[in-house]
């Protein structure tokens, strides 16, 4: 064979190699969602989102108490995370170009690559171990944590993208700096700042290492923050394990409510940052 | 506009303090006081809980084979060899297959391809790791045990790493989940670093002559390496510390094996599988003490990532001006 003739042959054949990679990782993707979806499906009825979980053996119940569990825990770490970000965020684009301003840049960094398991030893230790029971609020703050970074550096990058001109415009008016930030960048950074709320919510709530000891799980009902409570990510988890064919098939009807609220919530999440885009 | 240029602008636009300005930048800087406080309590938190473990065993903790809650012999070597091999393992799987999927994305795929295939594998790194658990123990490990490891054993048995019962469940089930987890964040950072590649570069090369996957592999991959290599560094950084998709898979087990069939433990299962159910205060301890190690680990990758994928992003600042 010809050299031009093999290099071309080259050419195609590592085209060829990666246009398969990438049918690969659809694939996966596919395999994955497919069978979530498949066996989900068939666990779900009206019982699996308003019935509590029944004990081994007894048919029917469902996972109402995950859904609420879920849905209090992440409003908890919200709560906690979202005001601590939205403020760090404002002092690193308003007032952070200095040495603090770096490190708290830094440490945002830091912060976001500890692996979940240790914020949930974390958590463990700063109020579980102190407190001498699991809870919900623990969990919150777990979440929380891990919510932090990703709402900070949005938050800052967001305001950065506010023209200066606009803030010059203000000041020049004689409005002090702090109305400006409040009643000029903020109204127009606010569209981004909600869309990086939103996506770190998606972001933790799957997350089920975090809550193994700190919201720990929990059969019964349960809406007291200061109790252990039940979670959808950590029913995935318990009942998967387990050895009963039953619990089985609620791990994957729970694992597909999940993952489609994962996934909804970050599809709105990229639908509002398009929106913002545009206008 | 400069950063600089721009504070000492407004700098000199508000020449005198009001007394909202002080509260409102005030509460600004409590709120990122609160971050930096919430991660020194992070690391304080950790060595205080580890303490008892780090004054019991000292460095030999980390090259201590045994693990045995029992007699109190506590090791951390069998979760640190079972971390470093299965993330290494489904680094070197997730590696090749991410950078041919940004190639196919940054360099060949038309845009009506490229946008909706990006999607589709930004999905695949927000499906939640419990779910990938619950598919792997499922689906994967019946699928894994029965064609795939039982042939490889009857065939290939005398060697080590396939030389024991196949299970399903165990060091290979994990790899291959952990695969397809870090296998967006791979393929993501590498297609984002070489679209930041210069079109010089490109076009020089196939002037000379090159085909299409000569420019590729010889003008734009070596151009984006670092950050490459940066962004599959990030992504052994995700490996190392994923947690619920291992703990369902690996088996947990403290065993250094050579075969790839046999139940294993990392540092990250082994605190997930433990913790809830330990049996003494210094088992609690010798656990935290694996998060310490852990957190360690995952802070010497990320650092080194940031500062590779940072390096590139600089450099095409430059040639963008």
């Amino acid at each position: 064979m010809s050299n031009s003739l093999w290099r071309k042959f080259v050419n195609v054949l590592m085209h060829a190699a990666s246009a398969l990679s990438v049918l690969l990782a659809v694939t996966a993707l596919l395999a994955v969602l497919g069978y979530v979806l498949l066996n989900g499906f068939s666990a779900l009825n009206t019982d699996f989102f308003l019935r509590l979980p029944t004990p081994v053996g007894i048919p029917g119940g469902g996972v109402a108490n995950a859904i609420v569990g879920s849905m209090i825990v992440i409003g908890l770490a919200t709560l906690f995370a979202a005001p601590i970000g939205l403020g760090a965020g404002i002092y690193l684009s308003e007032f952070g170009d200095n040495w603090f301003g770096d490190l708290v840049r830094y440490l945002a960094d830091v912060l976001s690559g500890v692996p979940s398991i240790v914020v949930g030893i974390f958590a463990y230790a700063l109020i579980v171990s102190r407190q001498g029971y699991f809870s919900a609020l623990s969990a919150g703050f777990a979440l929380g944590v891990m919510m932090l970074p990703a709402i900070t550096r949005t938050t800052e990058e967001m305001l950065r993208m506010v023209p200066t001109t606009l803030r010059e415009g203000a000041l020049a008016l004689g409005v002090p700096r702090w109305r400006t930030t409040v009643s000029v960048v903020l109204p127009m950074g606010m569209g981004g700042v909600v869309t990086g709320i939103v996506l770190a919510i998606a972001r933790v709530a799957g997350e089920t290492a975090p809550l193994l000891f700190t919201a720990f799980g929990n059969p019964f009902w349960n809406v007291d923050v200061a109790k252990p409570i039940a979670t959808l990510p950590h029913t995935v988890y318990t009942y998967a394990i387990s050895p009963y064919a039953d619990w089985h098939a609620k791990a994957w009807g729970t694992a597909l409510v999940l993952t489609g609220f994962v996934l909804c919530t970050s599809l709105l999440a990229r639908r509002l940052g398009r929106q913002r885009h545009l206008s | 506009m400069g950063i600089a240029s721009r504070s000492a602008r407004r700098r000199a636009t508000l020449g005198r303090i009001n007394l909202g300005d002080a509260i409102f930048g005030g509460w600004a800087w409590l709120m990122a006081a609160t971050l930096v406080l919430i991660i020194v309590l992070l690391v304080l938190e950790l060595y205080e809980g580890s303490k008892l473990g780090i004054s019991r065993f000292g460095f030999s903790f980390l090259i201590e084979e045994r693990w045995d809650p029992v007699f109190e012999r506590f090791g951390s070597l069998p979760a640190i060899f079972g971390t470093v091999v299965s993330s290494l393992l489904s680094l070197a799987i997730a590696a090749p297959l991410g950078l041919m999927a940004a190639i196919f994305l940054a360099e060949m795929a038309p845009s009506w391809l490229d946008q909706p295939v990006s999607f589709i594998i930004e999905l695949l790194a927000s499906v939640p790791s419990v779910v990938y658990g619950l598919w792997g123990l499922f689906v994967l490990v019946p699928i894994l045990r029965d064609p795939i490891q039982r042939t490889l054993y009857r065939s290939l048995g005398f060697l080590p790493i396939f030389g024991c019962t196949p299970l399903g469940i165990g060091m290979m089930a994990a790899v291959v989940v952990l695969a397809i987890m870090i296998l967006p964040y791979a393929t993501a950072v590498a297609r984002d670093m070489l679209r930041a590649v210069p079109n010089e570069q490109r076009e020089a090369m196939l002037a000379l002559g090159a085909t299409r996957w000569e420019t590729i592999w010889r003008a734009v991959v070596p151009y984006a390496r670092s950050g490459i290599i940066g962004g599959f560094m990030l992504a052994l950084g995700r490996a190392v510390g994923e947690t619920m998709a291992v703990t369902m898979l690996i088996g947990n087990r403290p065993d250094i094996s050579p075969c790839l069939f046999s139940p294993a433990y990392t540092l990250a299962s082994q605190i997930a599988n433990e913790f809830a159910e330990s049996v003494s205060p210094l088992h609690v301890s010798v656990l935290i003490e694996l998060g310490l190690v852990l957190f360690v680990i995952t802070l010497i990758l990320n650092g080194l990532a940031r500062l590779l994928v940072w390096r590139i992003s600089r450099g095409e600042m430059r040639g963008a001006r």
